[in-house]
């Protein structure tokens, strides 16, 4: 699949001087879902708004489906669907029409039947006659969900879509991106969740200080950075590490009770054969054994720190 | 022209009027009804004519007037700045719409409104006054070129406006002074040489006096003048806008 959406150069300092993006470069191919991980103020909305013409770049050039986002806003913004990071909603109005105003200011033809399945798949059918501020909080990022599809866009951006949404409605969420997905719509959502991020994207970008530091393959990423610990519990509590243990990286913890080993999975030897050789030559007996692969928001922390160092 | 999405704004800010027709519509009737007792009646009394139409009837276009110029800024204003300062017009700037198709949706939206609330005044008019309209087809124009005029000048204030108290300040400190000095309740005539020239300066005394002339055929300046000056007051919201949406100005940062 083609790329759909092209970042070139993209930069973004706002009127007091703070620069929040600094020269990203990204290509979005059709039909992924991309994660933008990064902490608070990393500038993830600030490059989402810019892509959808919230915010004016101060350099660089985006493309969405080959339109520039400038010169040809309109075929670019056509393709685009936003959910914002902020609840906000028109309050006064009615589900229903609020819906189907969103697909009329994007200038598709009325369709009833579409805005009733865009309803539907957000279990809002219901509620299509309440007004907006008789919706709980869950229900009015739905709103915004929904109003985002109504008019059919190939590229939906979800800034921190799950954010104060309950377990089982963030699974809906899920759900409701991988139907999305599957139906060929290309997924940008940003988040503080590692675990989602590392659930639901097929790659994952990481945003710090206004720089895109990486973007990898979600598994490629877990498997090149990931590292994995060996838990040994003892049977026995020791007071010092036995010499045949002392060419390897362990630690003692727990009293004597535990020893781990971090390990490089992806490594040529990870040196577990041989460790647990030791192990049994130094006459310890073993109680349990466990590995720990790392997960994103280890990796995730370690790229923020090494950044900040 | 994308039509669909005028269209689509254009009835949703409807529907938001019509959901409060009621308030909106009894004020001005109310406050109008006010004018015709306080200044009809009691100065009326003592001003038989204004050049040989009867006080009472005289004052009726520059109520009109008064209202629509009143209503035309705080609906535009409004109607902008609400999604502004609740956040839905994220929505408006990420869609595939240019600034003429805003302004059209909003301000069209915000002068029928306020033509609407004129012509109710107009009708509630004839219950004290006998009037007699010359040129009605002047008349409506006047009617639309002030009402969509000042809704452009609206549409401006709320997107300046940064909150409440500024939105309302135009109007109030404003918009009203302009349209009692503008000659609504008096004839330029009956003022003193200075002042007079002053009055000149007033925008809104070349509506006034177009759109009386359209009812009794008089007028303080000449018609043309007053078309003119409407034609340049309306290019010049229009200039505004159309830079305002070209830098971003209060709207993209
Ligand atoms: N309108 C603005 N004017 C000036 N600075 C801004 C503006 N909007 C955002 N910023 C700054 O730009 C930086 C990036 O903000 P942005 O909202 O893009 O972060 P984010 O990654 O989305 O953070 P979060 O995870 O908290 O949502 C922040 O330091 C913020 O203060
Ligand atoms: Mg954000």
């Amino acid at each position: 699949m083609g790329a759909i959406i092209e970042i070139k150069g993209l930069s973004k300092t706002y009127d007091g001087g703070f620069t929040a993006l600094k020269s990203v470069d990204l290509t979005i191919e059709e039909g992924e879902i991309l994660a933008l991980l990064g902490p608070n103020g990393a500038g993830k909305t600030t490059m989402i708004s810019a892509i959808c013409g919230l915010v004016q770049p101060t350099g660089g050039t985006v493309r969405v489906g080959g339109h520039d986002i400038v010169t040809d806003y309109r075929r670019a913004r056509e393709l685009i669907g936003l959910v914002p990071q902020e609840i906000t909603i028109e309050p006064f109005e009615t589900v229903g029409n609020t819906v189907a105003f969103s697909r009329g200011v994007f200038g598709k033809k009325r369709d009833d039947a579409r805005i009733e399945e865009v309803l539907r798949s957000l279990s809002l059918w219901d509620k299509r006659n309440s007004k907006n501020n008789e919706l709980s909080g869950g229900m009015r990022r739905r709103v915004l969900i929904a109003k985002a599809l109504s008019h059919d866009p190939r590229v939906l951006f979800l800034d921190e879509p799950t954010a104060g949404v309950d377990v089982t409605l963030r699974k809906d969420m899920w759900n409701l991106v991988r139907q999305l997905r599957a139906s060929g719509v290309t997924i940008i959502l940003t988040t503080h969740y590692i675990e989602e991020a590392e659930e639901m994207a097929d790659r994952i970008g990481v945003i710090d200080r206004g720089e895109l530091m990486l973007v990898q393959e979600k598994s490629q990423m877990l498997s090149q950075l990931g590292q994995k610990e060996l838990h040994v519990e003892l049977a026995e509590p020791i007071s010092e590490l036995p010499p045949a243990l002392a060419p390897f990286d362990v630690t003692l913890g727990n009293g004597g009770h535990h020893l781990s080993y971090r390990f490089d999975r992806s490594a040529e030897r990870t040196g577990i054969t041989r460790l647990i050789a030791a192990i049994a030559e130094a006459g310890l007996v073993l109680s349990d054994v466990s590995t720990r692969q790392s997960s994103l928001e280890d990796v995730f922390l370690r790229l923020v720190e090494e950044h900040g160092a | 022209m994308n039509w669909r999405s005028i269209k689509a704004i254009y009835v949703f800010e409807m529907t938001r009027t019509f959901r409060t027709i009621l308030q909106s519509i009894v004020s001005p009737v109310l406050s109008t009804i006010l004018y015709f007792v306080v200044f009809g009646a009691a100065i009326g009394g003592r001003i038989e004519s204004v050049e040989g139409v009867s006080y009472g009837a005289f004052i009726v276009p520059g109520l009109i007037m008064l209202t629509l110029l009143q209503q035309s800024v705080t609906n535009a204003s409004f109607g902008i700045y609400f999604p502004k300062f609740i956040g839905t017009i994220y929505e408006l700037l990420s869609a595939p719409v240019n600034f003429i198709e805003i302004v059209i949706g909003y301000v069209g939206a915000a002068a029928t409104k306020s033509i609407m609330i004129a012509v109710i005044i107009l009708a509630t008019s004839t219950f004290f006054v006998d009037l007699r309209i010359e040129h009605p087809v002047w008349m409506v124009a006047f009617l639309l070129l002030t009402g969509i005029s000042f809704a452009l000048l609206g549409f401006i204030i709320g997107i300046w406006a940064k909150n409440f108290e500024q939105l309302q300040l135009v109007p109030l400190l404003i918009i009203t002074p302009l349209v009692f000095l503008g000659g609504s309740f008096y004839s330029v005539s009956m003022l003193p040489e200075g002042w007079r020239t002053v009055t000149f300066f007033n925008p809104v005394l070349y509506l006034i006096s177009g759109f009386r002339w359209s009812f009794y055929g008089i007028s303080d300046v000449p018609i043309a003048v007053s078309l003119a000056a409407v034609a340049l007051f309306m290019a010049a919201c229009l200039g505004v806008i159309w830079w305002i949406f070209r830098s971003g100005w209060r709207l993209r940062p």
